[in-house]
């Protein structure tokens, strides 16, 4: 075989990286204040989040691209990083299975989010 | 077929709890599972949002269940751990010149911070004023 017929495919990784990124951004910026009224400000009736605001904020479209960053770009990050973690983890069996499944995690979040808001 | 059998290094799973930096990058890593199991939180809750009132105050009652209480604790850590190594990696991954130089790492952090406090204030800010509706 001649050295010029040689198929050369596009790599994935920058789709992937990209999204890992936009996540990495998402989860340092947004995710702690997020964590900390939802996940303790809110429970422990320090900050109120009543049916009435939130749904008015994800009825206009700029609550709804606010909404679907906040949950779909950190689920790609996660993903990714799990995804190589198994690797650094020594568990390296089925990696074109696994690569499947946390990407496609990923993306049936986003996809998930994105028809929820849509419903809104 | 190759006859060669190279020397491959024997390496156990726990390799990386032999030294503090592979270990503190083993760390950082391990944040992401407590980003990704908040997204799903998030997403549970967006759907409770579509069900109706009754459906969103469930997904709020659940989330005052101790055990949750505790994972988002642990959760707000991890991710704050996260930040930090995310906003220190920052002048790494941008190269930012003034005239012929590169822009010291220092000044490039340092704004990561001031923006993370200022995204931090806006958010908390716009729920406990209620702006949301």
């Amino acid at each position: 075989m001649s050295k010029h017929s040689k198929q050369y495919q596009r790599a994935d990784e920058p789709i992937f990286w990209g999204l890992f990124g936009a996540g990495g951004v998402v989860a340092a910026f947004a995710t702690p204040a997020l964590i900390l009224i939802t996940g303790l400000l809110v429970p422990l009736g320090v900050l109120q989040l009543d049916y009435a605001s939130v749904n008015a904020f994800a009825s206009n479209w700029f609550g709804k691209l606010i909404l679907i960053a906040v949950i779909a770009f950190p689920m790609w990050h996660a993903c990714h990083r799990i995804y190589h973690a198994m690797h650094d983890l020594k568990v390296d069996v089925a990696r074109g299975f696994f690569k499947v499944f946390w990407y496609g995690m990923a993306f049936v979040v986003t996809i998930a989010a994105g028809a929820y808001l849509i419903a809104i | 077929m190759s006859k060669r059998k190279p020397y491959v290094k024997p390496m156990t799973a726990s390799w990386f709890l032999n030294n503090r930096f592979h270990t503190l990058y083993m760390l950082r890593e391990g944040t992401s599972v407590f980003v990704g199991l908040y997204s799903l939180i998030l997403l549970w809750g967006l759907a409770a949002l579509v069900k109706g009132e009754a459906a969103w105050n469930g997904w709020l009652g659940h989330l005052q269940n101790p055990v949750y209480i505790v994972f988002h604790v642990i959760a707000l850590v991890a991710c704050l751990y996260h930040a930090i190594t995310w906003f220190s990696l920052a002048p790494k991954a941008m190269h930012l010149q003034k005239g012929d130089q590169k822009l010291t790492d220092k000044p490039v952090v340092i704004v990561h911070y001031v923006a993370f406090v200022v995204a931090s204030v806006v958010i908390i800010g716009v729920v406990a004023l209620g702006g949301a509706a």
